[in-house]
């Protein structure tokens, strides 16, 4: 998220303003067209200045967007994103930072910025777009890929299994969890605010398709007619209910969590999600309820939990310090160690 | 115990060179540390070499835990720790076996003889004791001293329990030298007070120890041993003894401070540059920041974000750590961001000798990246020079708004040398603009920004987030000159890699000085940390008659103006590098002159008297007239 530092009233903006006049290059049809729309009229509705916002990508095609904002942007190298926001989140506070990157990018050349930036809890919002394939280089598997999957560097099936990125991020300590697709705009738009608002490293999963080399990857439960039954929609506060009757629901087994029918378990058995839960145990079970987007899966915000945010706290530990000892001053540098005189 | 540096009657010596050895246990460092600080406070010049094992325990005993701690003092300027040492200290066999080689012919071992039982000789691969046999001691002045067991006396009626006792040998050791070499006892206690202060028993084991020793050399018939070496004529003024790396992180403040930009140091722990990390951790009250990352990558990365947002980025590291921030380097090259990026060399290729020195790393930072990838290099001379180096990497980072190379080494990061302090108020400050209007305007004569605008020296524009209506984006895609819009288009590639060669050498850099001989027919070019032992080198061979003119690099890239011109119409061109003729390829390549290189790559720093030898050897006939 987030942190505005001035009083002054910030103009309004429309969707425009966002608009960069770059000519967006996503192959037609892209899942990525639908995210970048979102997120320009988005930003109005946040009331924060271009200026003050800045996207920082890596490599891929998700990496791309920050070309087509009308804000401060940098696409970076792959991988590195989330190294590089780091940098500049710490240095300016006052800027919004948003990482952008794709499942390549985040979890394989760039998984261990990733899982620190979360772990440090450093003041960026992180939008991971996951189609679960390698897009840019023209369809060879990643990290979120199925086991079994046949492309063009296993054509004889994927062996290893995928990550889950959400119960990554869980097991990497972060603050913020939340999942969306890119067929609602209005869900993604949710998260993205909630991810902008959260004080702290926000990461959400966008479910994307790439409708080259992973057409439908996740249209068995994001298609309109089937999302009620497979969409597991997660509000704070609520009993977790789902299905087009709400037939369906989610209840504690066996200290992780299953879906149960509603008829057999009866509403009151049914877990009332809580995203500020300190422990991360129930989002981790939550995160773990489909294997792969192919049977119900949880989207929503997972966990929301307040943590202190690292480059506040290590701003106040400049502070504190040039508070105790006054400005530095280079001539007392220079003698702090023994000196003597000729 | 008395104040006795200043007794008449004590014969003087112009020098001397001491070397404490032991297991690394035995506290040499913190011994020869304190010896050096003994002999800053009464004036000498000196110079120190810390030589120590990679291992932090290595097993106990043998030749790879000894670890050592050499220094010179004198009473006029030097450049080095010295060749070889007059004293060698050795506190156990191991010591004695690994460093007795180095010892100057006639050269005086002082010995811990309570380590010379059976289990250590077997350990340190002596069958038999070279203090009862063989000739291993021949020609040396044997001073065997029970150290072990007069520590455990002395410390006896203070209730310290003998085990605790043992670790106060090396004070007894101290105490012994200083007597030798009449080092006042003052400072050395009050230290002992600052140091221990709290822990009654170690500071008591520690005096009493230091005191025995001091006593030992007065009793035990050592008179003829004692020797004062006088205060150097130095230049008047307030001094403190520095080592390299933190003359380098103070010399990051101090570029901070004079282009008025907070510093961002992002880092990752590596031998032996992180006491860099270490220092500018302390002092967030000049807005440092430091931020260990998760690695090498990291690191640069979010330097380079802190310098995206107008912060001062630094990362430091040594080479295998370089290797890793490659590609990040290309982003930064292609970005145009100011970058500090500090290599304290070592001893390569992979892990290599992470705590001895080598300098080969000169080809990686001038060529060491994918494409055509130019950036500014600067060496410091010596740990006193890395000061002055760091601001002005600051200046040549902020100020052409690219990444800058510095290369120190092991060597320099850790010997210490008295440092006249400089006055801080008379360095110039470093000039930083961003870009805060339009500059330019479209085909419809609307305002609009470009970021790869140039000016003369084509340093771009900058403008930083946060700056109202100059949105703009940047990335590592090739771009469009002047506009920043992403380009494939082949010849504005080509003029792109050409602006960025351009850039680097438009760079002004001081004209390099030849010394010496100025026009002898012999030049000995040197670069970085080679500089003490050439100097010490062509000093006595000028002494005997020799011409021989010095040169000697701190920009590497662009190389000085007059470079070529200093080359020419010379015999001889002799580069002595820590690698296998890196300059000596740079020099050969760009200006076809038949450069000759020595090199050395054991891991140890030249001494004078290889050089002198070496350079001899290479001119006999012609440089001598
Ligand atoms: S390759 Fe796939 S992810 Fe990339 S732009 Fe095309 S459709 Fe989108």
């Amino acid at each position: 998220m987030t942190a505005i530092m001035d009083n002054e009233v910030v103009p309004e903006t429309k969707r425009a303003d966002w608009q960069s006049d770059q000519e967006v290059r996503w192959c037609p049809g892209c899942g990525d067209y639908s995210i970048l729309t979102a997120l320009q009229l988005l930003m109005p509705d946040l009331g924060v200045r271009r200026e003050n916002t800045v996207f920082v990508s890596g490599i891929g095609c998700a990496a791309r967007l920050p070309y087509y904002m009308n804000t401060y942007g940098m696409h970076s190298i792959h991988g590195r994103a989330p190294a590089i926001a780091t940098g500049l989140a710490m240095a300016r506070p006052d800027l919004d930072v948003w990482v952008i990157g794709g499942d390549g990018d985040m979890l394989s050349i760039g998984g261990n910025h990733l899982i620190h930036a979360l772990r440090r809890n450093i003041n960026v919002n992180i939008l991971l777009l996951n189609n679960q394939i390698y897009g840019l280089t023209k369809g060879q598997f990643s990290p979120t890929s199925e086991a079994g999957k046949v492309t063009k560097s296993s054509p004889a099936g994927l062996i290893a299994e995928p990550f889950n990125p959400v119960s990554l991020a869980l097991g990497a300590e972060a603050s913020f969890v939340a999942r969306t697709h890119d067929l609602d705009r209005k869900h993604m738009q949710e998260m993205f605010r909630r991810a902008y608002e959260h004080d702290g490293a926000s990461l959400v999963e966008v479910y994307q398709n790439c409708n080259v080399f992973n057409d439908g990857a996740f249209s068995t439960i994001t298609k309109k007619d089937v999302r009620d039954d497979m969409l597991i929609d997660l509000r704070h506060g609520e009993r977790i209910q789902f299905g087009s009757e709400g037939q369906y629901g989610v209840v504690r087994r066996d200290g992780g969590v299953e879906i149960a029918n509603v008829a057999d378990v009866g509403l009151e058995a049914l877990l009332v999600h809580d995203e500020t839960r300190q422990d991360p145990s129930t989002a981790f079970a939550l995160s773990r309820l489909a294997a792969g987007p192919t049977t119900p899966t949880p989207i929503g915000v997972f966990r929301a939990a307040h943590r202190v945010e690292y480059g506040s706290a290590m701003a106040s530990q400049v502070a504190e310090v040039a508070a105790e000892s006054g400005k530095g001053d280079i001539a007392s540098l220079l003698r702090s160690q023994p000196t003597w005189e000729v | 115990m008395t104040e006795t540096a200043t007794e008449p009657t004590i014969p003087a010596v112009d020098r001397v060179i001491i070397r404490f050895a032991g297991d690394s246990g035995d506290g040499m460092q913190l011994t020869g540390d304190r010896f050096t600080s003994a002999s800053a406070m009464h004036g000498n010049d000196l110079a120190t070499f810390p030589d120590y094992p990679a291992e932090i325990r290595a097993p106990a005993g043998t030749l790879a835990g000894v670890s050592a701690f050499q220094v010179q003092i004198s009473d006029h300027d030097i450049m080095t720790p010295g060749d070889a040492p007059d004293v060698l200290v050795a506190m156990n066999p191991a010591a004695l076996k690994s460093d007795l080689d180095r010892l100057a012919s006639g050269g005086t071992v002082i010995i811990n003889r309570d380590t010379f039982e059976e289990r250590n000789l077997a350990k340190a691969g002596y069958d038999y004791n070279p203090l009862e046999k063989g000739d291993d001691l021949k020609g040396f002045r044997v001073i065997s001293v029970p150290m072990t067991s007069l520590t455990k006396e002395a410390c006896k009626e203070l209730g310290v329990k003998p085990r605790d006792a043992d670790r106060s040998k090396n004070f007894f050791a101290l105490g012994l030298v200083s007597w030798m070499y009449s080092r006042p006892v003052k400072p050395t206690m009050d230290w002992i007070d600052a140091k221990f202060g709290g822990r009654d028993l170690v500071v008591a084991a520690n005096k009493a120890a230091f005191g025995a020793g001091h006593i030992y050399g007065e009793t035990a018939e050592l008179g003829d041993q004692r020797v004062i070496v006088k205060a150097a004529p130095l230049e008047s003024g307030t001094y403190t003894n520095v080592n390299g790396n933190t003359a380098l992180a103070w010399g990051l403040i101090a570029g901070g401070q004079l282009s008025g930009l907070p510093i961002f140091l992002g880092s990752y722990p590596i031998t032996p540059a992180t006491d860099i990390l270490h220092e500018l951790a302390k002092h967030k009250a000049f807005g440092v920041t430091t931020f260990q990352a998760e690695d090498e990558i990291a690191a640069i990365g979010s330097a380079l974000g802190a310098s995206y947002g107008g912060h001062l980025g630094v990362t430091s590291t040594s080479g295998p750590g370089v290797a890793l921030k490659g590609e990040t380097l290309g982003l930064a090259v292609s970005l145009e961001l100011p970058l500090i990026v500090i290599n304290i060399q070592r001893g390569g290729p992979s892990t290599g000798l992470p705590t001895k020195t080598e300098a080969a790393d000169l080809l990686m930072a001038m060529y060491g990246r994918h494409g055509e990838s130019p950036m500014p290099i600067l060496a410091p001379r010596t740990s006193v020079d890395c000061f002055d180096v760091a601001i002005e990497a600051c200046r040549i980072a902020l100020e052409h708004r690219t990444p800058v190379m510095v290369l120190s080494d092991g060597y320099l990061a850790n010997g210490t040398e008295p440092w006249r302090l400089p006055d801080v108020d008379s360095l110039p400050p470093i000039k930083v603009t961003y870009t805060t209007e339009f500059n330019h305007k479209n085909a419809d004569g609307e305002d609009e920004y470009w970021p790869y605008l140039r000016d003369e020296n084509l340093v771009r524009s900058m403008a930083i987030p946060g700056t109202p209506d100059l949105m703009h984006r940047i990335g590592g895609i090739e771009k469009e000159d002047g506009s920043g819009n992403i380009s494939y288009d082949p010849t504005n590639h080509a003029k792109m890699v050409e602006i960025r060669a351009e850039r680097i050498q438009r760079i002004k850099v001081p004209d390099l000085e030849v010394v010496g001989d100025p026009d002898a027919d012999v030049l000995i070019l040197g670069w970085g940390s080679t500089w003490g032992a050439i100097t010490s080198a062509l000093g006595r061979l000028r002494k005997d008659g020799h011409r021989i003119a010095h040169a000697h690099l701190t920009h590497l890239n662009p190389f000085p103006a007059n470079l070529g011109e200093v080359l020419q119409n010379r015999t001889h061109v002799i580069i002595p590098e820590m690698n296998l003729g890196q300059l000596a390829t740079l020099i050969r390549a760009e200006f076809l002159v038949d450069a000759k290189s020595v090199s050395k790559v054991s891991g140890q720093p030249f001494t004078a008297g290889e050089l002198e030898t070496k350079i001899v050897e290479m001119t006999t006939g012609e440089a001598q007239q």
